[in-house]
């Protein structure tokens, strides 16, 4: 089927096949591969990108369905060499370690903070809930979100 | 140490900006012409007879290129090794196939390898395999393994006992006769399953012109790789090369050799084809290593003022249906050296019962060996405690190693480096306000509320070395590191490590330390790591190695740098060497400093080499090999504050205060955080994390639906606090802190709760205390 998906501010007109997670259109198709792949049952969110403004797991999506939608991955989210602020939080912070479950984090963090401006910790970790890091144990993802919201709100 | 400006800096992470903006190098990142894709069909019995194999519907399918069966791999791929052969021990390592010959032992055993041109093809082509099996009966429970008619995995392995180890340090059978209290207990250390957020994959080139094979893999240690990659294939060493640049985290699952990556490689080989192969995480829940899965039987004995005499453990340890890697030496050395902990224990009599079961092999996981100890020797003591009615505090305060006796020899026959145990004893009750927390806890009980404060002082062995130690426990490898130190003409240093970090940040503690040492900007400094072309030889990091072992090879090659470019400097500024002072990256005549040559200029001149000293070679580059002359001992103490509902068994974290002393501090930023993660799995076991198999073998908890990895809202917040005890061992005196949050929280959290639980009676529940667990325990007790 032939789609035509707008990510990170340009247009791609790809054929796929219909059963074609978007994930992978991301990664092996646009080479794309900020958007990682951490488990198979939608439990890791590695892979959340934003569709149309709002954060989902690019690997309970196929392709097809993103016919005509707009997408943000991790690559696109730092603007004219200026990293977002949820970015910087998380460098500034130590919001992360190897690394490999950063970007979904990141992509929900932005959606948080786009529904939830000033989040409670505890609203924080609830947001979170669909993100699992192995190296953080989440204290200093925490902080970072909180480095991002006082950064947004000022 | 020398007075620095980075060492002690929290600085930020040099390798975050890739990472937070998504252009990490990760292995599946990687991409290459021609690529095809590999699937592994795995066993779904956990032991059977595999009696055909009919794979010609995938053969015939539309982009299946080759599918191969171990029958055609026998003579292409010897088995998987293992490479810690334990002395003494009566040690059997049967065979294990990249893909089963004849039998398979645990589900999750490969039996099939499908070639396709993309991975969706791939996975279609596995359903079109047929495999007949004649399915055996299965056996999980090591220490029913061990009876007489339980399911045989091997002929050679009579009842299915891989190697029994034991070690007999002092009188434990006289400390026992003469024991005023004596106690036994049962204890189960469940099995738990690493989860590296990144899955293990490979890619794989041979390439049949020049006969090289490039593989890209997920590896905590490349070289190993390539050696025992070498070993497997016979392909020279000097031909192959392996690359793991960005890790998506390890905990000990990335160190062994598996059978993806032999696969992707030997097949690669045959088809003269680029080979991908990325496990899902189903694949990576049953067919990477597993770790702990301890039955413990343990005997104490103490006086009745508290002071324990001597400590007795046989254990059965579950290593699933084959050896891995590292698996004989995990429950054996890692753990039996290390039971006596922190405290002075004269007599420990150690009996480990190597098991094989139709379960996934186990390996190290984060800890290793430890956290096993560790538990069940903090569990003890609390329940000494408790016969005695002692405060847990105090009866560990009565059984330390003094500080004035460091260092220590252990009845194990370890030297502890450096100690003050009682100093983070002391920090940790005054942070949690130890007192004022027992009074409020009597409060609570009074009106049916259950306050618990749990304990861990713990001691643990990082830094994994030296290689004599390494030699005379059987492993098949030294335990030194190496680190190569260009300077290049321009002042500019590549520093090449063959620690391999995957999430501990050393691209920026390395970098600390050479900037420190050289004077130079910290920007004009690369950590390279991760690609055996480049690396002299590395061990890897694990074990809480890479600061200790590693950083100390990297200053040590610096040191070598500055000693050829003073020598350099001196014959610029037309002195002797011994005249030459380097301050601030400035070589200058002592007495006379505005005579002087910066860094870069000295770099420079050892690359022209129009006027070099007598008997100095061109060229500004060094190497080190540093074999540590003892491990390193860090300890400190957990408090953990829980309260818990007995009605329901669900438990609130109230406060969570660690107390580490890990030697001097190169980025505390940086050690906080490992502490954090470390803290987050040890809770977890103690809580959350349990690998269950159904008794046919079948994993239960085979995703992440089912095997409960934390998430945010399951965690508290962790008050982390330091002391600082330097170690004699390596120059910066630091000691390593991968593991001890691991090390040290899961008694700390288990005996929080079984302490809020007392008022029910209670001293004892398997780990992880999940509130079913706890629940139970409570409606027994009320009857």
């Amino acid at each position: 089927m032939q789609i035509t998906v707008k990510v990170n501010g340009v247009a791609h007109t790809h054929d796929v096949e219909p059963r074609m997670l978007l994930v992978h259109f991301l990664r092996d198709v646009l080479n794309l591969t900020g958007t990682h792949i951490g488990c198979d049952t939608s439990q890791c969110g590695a892979c959340t990108v934003l569709m149309n403004g709002k954060a989902v797991k690019s690997c309970t999506v196929f392709a097809v369905q993103a016919d005509g939608a707009e997408i943000t991955t991790i690559e696109g989210l730092a603007r004219d060499g200026q990293l977002h602020p949820v970015q910087e939080g998380f460098w500034e912070m130590h919001g992360l370690q190897c690394g490999y479950c950063t970007p979904g984090m990141i992509m929900t963090a932005v959606d948080l903070l786009q529904r939830i401006p000033n989040p409670t910790e505890e609203q924080i970790r609830h947001y979170l809930e669909g993100n699992l890091c192995r190296c953080t144990g989440y204290h200093n993802i925490v902080r970072a979100v909180q480095y991002a919201a006082e950064k947004m709100r000022a | 140490m020398a007075v620095t400006k980075l060492f002690g800096a929290s600085v930020k992470r040099r390798e975050d900006p890739r990472l937070i903006t998504g252009r990490g190098n990760f292995t599946d990142h990687i991409k290459l012409p021609g690529t095809l894709f590999m699937a592994l069909k795995r066993s779904p019995h956990a032991h059977a007879r595999i009696v055909r194999i009919d794979a010609s519907k995938a053969r015939a399918m539309p982009g299946v290129v080759a599918v191969y069966t171990g029958q055609d791999l026998v003579d292409k791929l010897a088995p998987v090794p293992c490479a810690w052969l334990i002395p003494d021990s009566d040690l059997k390592v049967p065979s294990y196939r990249a893909l089963a010959v004849d039998k398979v032992r645990y589900v999750g055993d490969a039996v099939a390898a499908v070639v396709a041109e993309n991975r969706y093809v791939a996975e279609d082509a596995l359903e079109a395999i047929d495999v007949e099996y004649e399915v055996l009966p299965a056996i999980v429970d090591q220490e029913r393994a061990t009876q007489d008619g339980a399911p045989q995995l091997y002929d050679d392995v009579p009842n299915n006992i891989a190697f029994h180890w034991k070690l007999h340090a002092g009188d434990f059978d006289s400390a026992w006769n003469q024991a005023e209290v004596k106690l036994s207990r049962r204890l189960i250390n469940h099995r738990l399953i690493p989860t590296a957020m990144e899955p293990r994959g490979a890619l794989a080139h041979y390439n049949p012109g020049t006969g090289d094979l490039t593989i890209w893999c997920t590896s905590q240690n490349p070289h190993v790789h390539r050696l025992l990659l070498s070993a497997v294939t016979g392909i020279p060493e000097t031909r192959i090369r392996v690359i793991a640049t960005d890790v998506g985290g390890g905990f000990g699952s990335k160190i062994p050799m598996y059978s993806g990556e032999m696969l992707a490689s030997a097949i690669s080989r045959d088809l003269g084809r680029p080979i991908k192969w990325f496990e899902s995480r189903r694949e990576n829940y049953v067919a990477t290593i597993h770790g702990r899965d301890h039955i413990q039987y343990v005997d104490l004995a103490a006086t009745r003022d508290g002071k324990v005499t001597g400590i007795r453990v046989k254990s059965y340890a579950n290593l699933g249906a084959y050896l891995s890697t590292a698996s004989p030496g995990v429950p054996t050395w890692l753990f039996g050296l290390m039971l006596s902990g922190a405290y002075a224990i004269l007599a420990v009599h150690v009996d480990v019962f190597g098991v094989v079961t139709n379960t996934t092999p186990t390996d190290a996981y984060r800890g290793a060996g430890r956290p096993e100890a560790t538990y069940l020797l903090e569990r003890m003591m609390d329940l000494l405690a408790r016969e005695l009615g002692m405060d847990p505090a105090e009866i560990r305060r009565k059984n330390f190693i003094p500080k004035e006796q460091f260092p220590y020899t252990t009845a194990t026959g370890l030297q502890y480096d450096s100690g003050n145990y009682e100093a983070t004893l002391d920090r940790a009750l005054e942070l949690v306000n130890y007192q004022q927390l027992r009074r409020e806890q009597e409060e609570l009980r009074a009106q049916g509320r259950y306050l618990g404060i749990g304990f861990s002082t713990y001691v643990e062995v990082c830094g994994l070395a030296p290689s004599a130690a390494a030699g005379a426990m059987g492993f098949q490898g030294g335990l030194w590191e190496s680190a190569t130190v260009r300077v290049h003409p321009s002042g500019k240093v590549s520093v090449f490590t063959g620690s391999n970090p995957h999430g501990q940040g050393e691209e920026t503690t390395f970098a600390q330390l050479v900037a420190d040492e050289l004077g130079v900007p910290i920007d004009d400094i690369e950590i390279v790591h991760g690609d055996t072309e480049m690396i002299p030889f590395g061990m890897g990091t694990y074990g809480s190695r890479s600061l200790a072992v590693g950083g100390t090879a990297v200053i040590m090659a610096t040191r070598k740098v500055k000693e050829k470019a003073t020598k350099i400097a001196a014959h610029l500024l037309e002195v002797a060497p011994e005249d030459v002072a380097f301050e601030n990256g400035r070589f200058f005549v002592k007495g006379a400093p505005d005579r002087a040559k910066t860094f870069q200029e000295v770099a420079g001149a050892a690359y022209l080499a129009w006027s070099m000293p007598e008997g100095v070679t061109p060229g500004l580059e060094e190497t080190h090999f540093h074999d540590p002359i003892n491990n390193t001992f860090p300890f400190g103490c957990h408090i953990c504050v829980v309260e818990v509902d007995a009605d329901t068994g669900k438990v609130s974290f109230r406060k969570y205060v660690a107390v580490d002393d890990v030697g001097n501090v190169v980025n505390p930023m940086i050690v906080d955080g490992q502490v954090h993660g470390g803290i987050a799995q040890g809770l977890a076991q103690a809580v959350y994390e349990y690998a269950a198999y159904d008794e046919n073998g079948q994993l239960l908890t085979a995703t992440l639906m089912d095997y409960a990895v934390p998430k945010a809202s399951m965690l508290p917040r962790f008050d982390v606090d330091r002391t600082v005890t330097p170690t004699p061992v390596n120059p910066m005196g630091a000691k390593g802190a991968g593991e001890t949050g691991t090390i040290a929280s899961t008694p700390a959290v288990a005996n929080a709760i079984i302490d809020a639980l007392s008022p029910f009676g209670i001293d004892h529940i398997d780990i992880p205390l999940t509130p079913e667990r706890i629940w139970r325990a409570v409606q027994e007790r009320r009857g």
